[in-house]
């Protein structure tokens, strides 16, 4: 484990980016113990993402799919403006808790990530950090043209054009912005999907993970963080 | 308004007076005198009010234009002062004596400018951008329809029409 | 709430470390006595997203710093580089909350500079337009100011009825959420038929609703003690630090733009702005609640005084081809946060030169939020940032 955890962190340049709490440090506590701390190694997991194989029975393959795709756990990371179309999603108009879809406010409880509308590269760095922390298997949807091809903001120099070189994505849903019913189809669409077997996006980012941080570390111009920290 | 204007001209070297609404008034002061007129303003002529803070990019002219916007919320009457500095190396004296927040819009400045305010609280820590390399994106020279084609991975297939022409020849298609 | 005005009040520093140079204690971490947290942007409690990064001893917040940038599209420059029509169906996405507001003023500013002047059944129906903006905005606001300590039932109701005005926005402009409806020189429909009888429906519902909030959260003895006494701004800062709006109304400031600068057709309507002086949390939800109460009386004013048809559209040049005259103006108005302006330069050519916005929150989320966090409960953060409404996405464009 250690040897996985010194080649983690030695990637990392100790440029004018490195945060000054990120270093190894001795501190003493209020009780006089004194205590070594080395935020990189005792807080961050090393170990790249694996791929989760089905299981062998398909029957409990098949019960397991639909149990995920029963209990739609989102998470309440309102990331751009389709945000605002979430507030009637979850009050009695639309209601997606009868579709078993209901917000989590932690990554680790939650097993989908709703990319609501432009990401800027500044949102994308908590992006990547909050989605690496979620547990298998998950999810992300693409709200909005704008993660399509950058819709609106196609030539800004802030927002990403295409979210799925950063992150695999499971469904799209079109428009600016789409409309709560275009949402709920969108879910229904997902729970379709893997109820089938194919929401794949975790392994797909486990196969392909050094493509995708390559992609991350192309825009993500100060990347102070390891590289992989569940 | 009137004699607002005339009293700060007995005063101030302003000039450049344009009253485009009754309660609106842009003038031009050297960058010598902005401070101690904005200071003037707010103690003496009661323009307790900072609305804002912001820049223009004359690339032609080699100039930014920093504009000042103050509101006097007792007659209910705005003024602008607008000032020159130069491109080259530019800075300003700070204002976040007169109005806290003033810091905030100083911060602002310096990130997408690149305009100098030595002595702004915080003023060279990031705002809005984050690890940023280029040339500060809201000068005119930035160009970001370039930097997002060499950055980002644009999806295929976007098509970028003239309105003019498009509509021209959609609307007479033989000539 | 019968509690004297505070003129002068200070946060208290005496238990904490020293202040440094620039006015920012200075907190030694490795004592061991003081954590740091982040607060948002992945967190249920922040509006919008942002981020503020507090230190804590124990419960209490010793300093607060607020992080914005996670939303920057970079609008003015994206602005400039289209042409004037080309800016107006992206304006309005420069603030998801209400987003009528930076459609008005931008197509105001046009128009100053251009010197159009709108046909008079326009302005009513721009009017209207900003009411209903500022409607559906509160009816998600005022509940959910109790939403953030828990009171989650107004919110479900208030959402409710958002929706059913948003249904009305999507008869007349055909979007729920951005309109595109106030075009440079005018509006782009007249009202379809039998529109103000489904208005008048679901403004008899709001007025239900009112009571029932009333009953629900304003006297509720637990809202009440969770909010009063609490993120009290003092009277003076409101010069000191641009505190506009409500959170001005709330402190006995009478500032209304809509009632200092009359524009669009405000002059010839009859309302008062409502204050109060204790300027605390429960203070600013009661201005909130009056201000509902005033747009819902403004729109039915509006309906009733309303023209019946007329032009709505100034003759404008080819839009393809339109040269806006060289020179600068900034409009303001008076969206449900306060000051809403616009900063508009021309230099002759048929593109913008240089286009600012501001927003309320500007001062509201940064300076003021930092300053009332200094001191207060680590329970009450989420409460203190919807009481002072702070909305990103103006504050980086």
């Amino acid at each position: 484990m250690s040897e996985i955890n010194n080649k983690n962190t030695s990637g990392i340049e100790k440029d004018k980016f490195f945060a000054p709490e990120n270093e190894k440090r001795t501190v003493t506590a209020p009780d006089g113990q004194i205590i070594e701390i080395d935020p990189l190694n005792d807080y961050f997991c090393g170990d790249a993402p694996r791929v989760h194989k089905p299981h062998k029975n398909k029957l409990f393959e098949s019960f397991l799919n639909w149990a995920r795709a029963e209990s739609i756990w989102v998470l309440g990371f309102g990331t751009g403006c389709g945000s605002i179309e979430l507030y009637p999603l979850l009050t009695p108009r639309f209601d997606a808790y009868r579709f078993g879809i209901q917000m989590a406010p932690t990554p680790r409880q939650s097993s989908l990530m709703i990319i609501s509308g432009y990401l800027s590269v500044k949102t994308l760095k908590r992006v990547v950090r909050s989605y690496e922390q979620m547990q298998n298997p998950k999810f992300v949807m693409g709200l909005g043209s704008c993660t399509i091809n950058g819709g609106m903001y196609w030539d800004s120099y802030n927002t990403i054009n295409r979210l799925d070189y950063y992150l695999p994505v499971d469904t799209y849903i079109a428009g600016c912005m789409p409309r709560p019913e275009a949402l709920l189809a969108g879910f229904n669409h997902l729970k379709k999907a893997i109820k089938e077997g194919k929401g794949e996006g975790a392994n797909k980012y486990a196969e392909n993970f050094e493509w995708y941080k390559a992609n991350q570390k192309k825009i993500i111009k100060d990347w102070n963080m390891p590289d992989y920290n569940w | 308004m009137k004699e607002l204007l005339q009293r700060l001209e007995y005063r101030f070297d302003v000039s450049d007076i344009v009253q485009k609404r009754e309660n609106q008034t842009f003038l031009t002061i050297d960058k010598k005198h902005t401070i101690s007129l904005i200071t003037h303003l707010r103690d003496i002529e009661n323009f307790s009010h900072f609305v804002l803070l912001t820049a223009v990019d004359w690339i032609e002219d080699n100039l930014f234009q920093l504009t000042y916007i103050l509101h006097n919320p007792e007659v209910n009457i705005d003024i602008a002062i607008r000032t020159m500095i130069s491109r080259d190396n530019p800075e300003m004296d700070s204002a976040h004596h007169l109005w806290e927040q003033v810091a905030t819009y100083q911060r602002e400045l310096k990130e997408m400018f690149g305009i100098n305010f030595p002595g702004s609280p915080g003023v060279n820590d990031s705002f809005i951008l984050e690890g940023w390399d280029d040339i500060p994106p809201y000068r005119r020279d930035f160009d970001t329809k370039k930097y997002t084609e060499e950055t980002y991975f644009p999806r295929p297939g976007r098509q970028t029409n003239d309105p003019a022409e498009y509509m021209k020849n959609k609307l007479y298609p033989n000539g | 709430m019968a509690k004297n005005k505070i003129i002068n009040w200070k946060p208290d520093r005496s238990k904490f470390p020293d202040i440094g140079q620039d006015g920012k204690p200075v907190v030694d971490l490795a004592s061991q006595k003081y954590v740091k947290i982040w607060h948002g942007p992945n967190h249920p409690g922040v509006t919008g997203n942002m981020s503020l990064e507090l230190t804590v001893n124990g419960d209490e917040i010793v300093d607060a710093k607020t992080h914005v940038g996670y939303l920057h599209r970079g609008f003015e420059k994206l602005m400039e580089r289209r042409k004037y029509i080309q800016c107006f169906p992206i304006v309005c996405r420069m603030c998801v909350a209400e987003t009528d507001f930076p459609e008005y003023i931008y197509a105001a500013a046009v128009e100053d500079l251009a010197n159009i002047e709108v046909p008079e059944m326009a302005q009513w129906l721009r009017t209207l337009v900003l009411e209903m903006s500022r409607l559906q905005t509160l009816l998600r606001v005022v509940p959910g100011q109790g939403g953030t300590i828990g009171l989650g039932l107004g919110v479900q109701w208030g959402v409710y009825l958002r929706d059913l005005i948003l249904d009305l926005f999507e008869e007349l402009t055909g979007g729920r959420i951005y309109h595109m409806y106030i075009i440079p020189g005018g509006v782009r429909g007249l009202l379809p038929d039998g529109f103000k009888n489904r208005m008048e429906e679901i403004l008899k519902k709001v007025d239900d609703y009112v009571i029932r909030l009333t009953s629900l959260m304003y006297d509720n003895a637990v809202y009440k003690k969770r909010t009063i006494g609490i993120g009290v701004i003092p009277t003076d800062w409101v010069d000191k630090y641009g505190i506009v709006g409500p959170n001005a109304r709330a402190a006995g400031f009478k500032r209304d733009i809509r009632k200092d600068n009359p524009y669009l057709i405000y002059g010839q309507l009859d309302y008062e702005p409502f204050t109060t002086t204790e300027s605390d949390i429960f203070a600013r939800a009661v201005v909130r609640l009056e201000d509902l109460k005033t747009t819902v009386d403004l729109i039915r004013q509006i309906i009733a005084k309303m023209p019946l048809n007329g032009d709505i559209k100034a003759k404008t040049p080819n839009v393809l081809h339109w040269k806006i005259p060289k020179g600068e103006t900034y409009v303001k108005s008076e969206s449900s946060r306060g000051e809403f302006g616009f900063y508009l330069v021309s230099d002759g050519s048929e593109y913008p030169r240089r286009i600012n916005l501001r927003g309320p929150s500007y001062t509201h989320a940064i300076t003021v939020l930092e300053k009332l966090l200094i001191n207060a409960n680590i329970s009450d953060v989420s409460a203190l940032m919807v009481s002072l409404q702070t909305c990103p996405p103006e504050i980086e464009r």
